[in-house]
């Protein structure tokens, strides 16, 4: 499989930038796997968290046509840092008899929250990396998930150590 | 300062950015506008017959005269028909600005009568667009939309205008400096890189220079010889380089890629250092990748930096203006001890020379039939080269590119990237704009010259004297090349043996026409074409299954090429 980016996109917070970055994408062929987007504590700027995936060069020409738009300030691939990655799920999975006491368990090893209880089911919030969510729904998925619903990836670079 | 309806303030903005030309077809959307155009005597407008033809004007304009180009259309279908045109300037990196007139700003969004997203339509097609939907904004908005037009990589830029925006009333502010955080191009090549490319140049055996569309557009050309001649590098150039090296100096190849030279693409193919200044790497010049300068070292300047390692990865990769990057060169060689050459050059330059005695770009005479690259010689020679040529799409653009040695930057005009038919004409309507006392020739097919015939009015009532030389061969001539040498002679709907008599074509619409039949009636036709000081068509049939040659077929490699 070829090699996931994320990459960090700081934009100006105004309407239509972001079909811009995805208009970009979608034009050129480039993959993306997942987009999450918000204001900073600056309103004027939107940062947008995106996963693609490609080769060094694929990558390499993402960076710079990303970089080329007006609209966009500032573009860091983090995957060449060290950095700290979150996704979340949203999971309704059901839970009756046997199963109700044992998706809590589950629920409680991964640090996932309860946040809706019915009768039948819970549902469930998981936060943690690509890699740990998908965990948390493989194990759940004996159970039988409803309904699921997941954030893309965000990611911050980690603070200099010393 | 007094209140100012917007209308205004786009004509006063328009003034400030030292526009004196318009190209444009009005409409509801824009009737303010052409409104206050009426109280503008500084702002002279064309109205042409087709809001693309708009464009292409503007596109030519700017290309003869380094300015931007200005085009003004209405909303919804007028806004539609300038986007082959816009397109062909982003392709080609040609300033203009495009302004449309958009609904009124509390019907957008409505499915309103004529309206369009012409923004959304536009995004990946323009440099950058807008739609301005505070008045406030409007006068930096236009004052930006120019600045990034014309700076770094050029391109197209259209402004969306809302009827509203255009009828309401401020006190404006008119900006003088531009600020863009996230804009900023970088002019100035990186001292270290340039002295890195200077060395690896220094050490070559085969070096070659291989020019583009940025070499024109930087104004680099002085430079570019001054470098060429010094070290006595060879020089190649894509379509869009033509004239940025002087066709007729003894280092230059001729055109590069699909139809190019033979000794162009062998040098390619065996060049040990390869510069690229202000191209591309375009697959039309490439043919197939893997085998593209196979064993050379490769330079790259580009004002872009996704130009650089986009299709091909370079060695050395050169962010800046090719203008300031060859100077920067020219500076440094002046500290290098002198070395003779011309000497040090002869074997490469022999070889070359020896390609060039095996397959000379020529053509079989014929003393009965017009041959198309006889027609374009003949311009070249009764126009001394001087003349500013815009080109259609096809076999027509090739055998101008081939065959019309171009002596100076931007005295050639074609849609090299985007390959629009119907570019020439109203291009050449642009460039006479911008070079009124020049010798304005558009080369055309018979295909290409029906997409955009419409603007003979334009260039009659305007007192244009555009010459049209259309190589009537009474087929889609390009295509049915490809026809007749990969798919046995199929000619699927390449025919135009149903055409119009161009010359009473152009005498309906008050222009002059003129006919060659014979190829004794060429230089005829040219000598009085050019001494009609009005806009004329020269039809001139021409050999109908004339191909253009060399030619590499798409997808291989530039040593494959098949020769005549």
């Amino acid at each position: 499989m070829e090699p996931r980016h994320t990459i960090s996109v700081w934009v100006e917070n105004i309407p239509g930038v972001l079909s811009r970055v995805t208009g970009l994408f979608s034009g050129r062929g480039f993959n993306i796997e997942s987009l999450c987007v918000a204001e900073t504590m600056d309103p004027e700027v939107s940062r947008i968290t995106l996963v693609s995936t490609g080769d060094e060069q694929i990558t390499e020409q993402i960076i710079k046509q990303l970089h080329k738009l007006i609209n966009v300030i500032k573009v860091v691939d983090l995957s060449e840092m060290d950095h700290v990655e979150r996704e979340m799920a949203l999971v309704r999975v059901k839970a009756e008899d046997k199963s109700r006491a044992e998706v809590l368990r589950i629920a409680d090893i991964f640090r996932c929250r309860v946040v809706d209880v019915s009768a039948a089911t819970y549902t469930l919030e998981i936060t943690g990396n690509h890699e740990k969510i998908r965990a948390v729904l493989d194990l759940l998925k004996v159970h039988g998930i409803l309904e699921e619903v997941r954030t893309g990836t965000l990611a911050i670079q980690r603070a200099k150590k010393e | 300062m007094k209140k100012m309806t917007g209308a205004q303030i786009i004509l006063e903005c328009l003034e400030r950015e030292g526009v004196k030309h318009i190209f444009g077809y009005p409409g509801g959307a824009v009737i303010d506008l052409y409104d206050e155009l009426t109280r503008r005597p500084n702002l002279k407008h064309f109205l042409v017959r087709h809001e693309q033809a708009a464009v292409h004007a503007a596109d030519g304009y700017a290309r003869a005269s380094s300015k931007v180009g200005v085009a003004l259309v209405t909303s919804g279908p007028g806004a539609t028909n300038t986007v082959t045109g816009i397109a062909s300037a982003y392709m080609d990196s040609i300033p203009i600005v495009v302004f449309t007139g958009q609904v009124p700003t509390a019907l957008i969004g409505n499915d309103a009568f004529q309206e369009v997203d012409i923004v959304g339509i536009t995004r990946p097609c323009t440099k950058h667009n807008y739609l301005v939907t505070d008045i406030n904004k409007l006068a930096y908005t236009i004052h930006e939309a120019f600045h990034i037009a014309r700076s770094g990589r050029p391109g197209p830029v259209l402004v969306d205008l809302p009827k509203n925006i255009q009828q309401a009333s401020i006190v404006p502010k008119f900006p003088e400096e531009i600020k863009i955080k996230s804009y900023n191009p970088t002019y100035h090549a990186n001292p270290r890189q340039v002295r890195r490319a200077l060395d690896l140049i220094l050490q070559a055996k085969q070096p070659l220079l291989y020019t583009g569309g940025g070499i024109v557009l930087s104004d680099a050309g002085e430079e570019l010889r001054k470098f060429a001649e010094a070290l006595q590098i060879p020089v190649t150039s894509t379509l869009m380089g033509l004239g940025g090296f002087d066709g007729t100096n003894p280092l230059w190849m001729g055109m590069l890629g699909m139809h190019g030279t033979y000794r162009a693409n062998m040098a390619v193919s065996h060049c040990d250092v390869l510069i690229a200044v202000g191209a591309r790497f375009d697959d039309r010049v490439t043919g197939k990748l893997e085998e593209f300068a196979p064993h050379a070292k490769i330079i790259h300047i580009d004002i872009d930096p996704s130009s650089i390692s986009k299709n091909v990865v370079v060695d050395i990769p050169i962010v800046g203006d090719c203008r300031d990057a060859l100077k920067q060169l020219n500076n440094l060689l002046l500290d290098k001890p002198a070395r003779d050459w011309a000497n040090l050059r002869e074997p490469w330059l022999d070889t070359i020379a020896n390609w060039e005695k095996e397959h000379p770009l020529s053509y079989t005479w014929s003393d009965t039939v017009i041959k198309p690259q006889f027609v374009v010689e003949k311009l070249w020679e009764l126009t001394q080269g001087e003349a500013f040529i815009t080109t259609e799409v096809g076999q027509n653009q090739m055998w101008a590119a081939q065959f019309y040695k171009f002596k100076k930057p931007r005295r050639l005009m074609t849609s090299g990237g985007l390959g629009a038919m119907g570019y020439g004409f109203p291009a050449a309507m642009g460039v006479q704009v911008a070079q009124p006392d020049a010798i304005v020739i558009d080369i055309a097919g018979d295909g290409s010259i029906l997409m955009n015939i419409q603007e003979l009015v334009t260039v009659v009532e305007n007192n244009l004297p555009v010459k049209i030389a259309i190589l009537n061969n009474t087929y889609l001539g390009m295509v049915r090349q490809w026809q007749q040498l990969l798919y046995d002679k199929r000619y699927s709907a390449t025919s135009l043996a149903a055409q119009p008599d161009f010359v009473k074509v152009a005498e309906a619409f008050g222009a002059v026409g003129l006919r060659a039949t014979k190829p004794e009636e060429v230089e005829p036709v040219i000598r009085e074409a050019i001494n009609t000081p009005r806009p004329v068509v020269m039809d001139f049939r021409v050999e109908p299954e004339e191909c253009v040659m060399p030619m590499v077929p798409a997808g291989k490699a530039m040593h494959e090429m098949l020769l005549a």
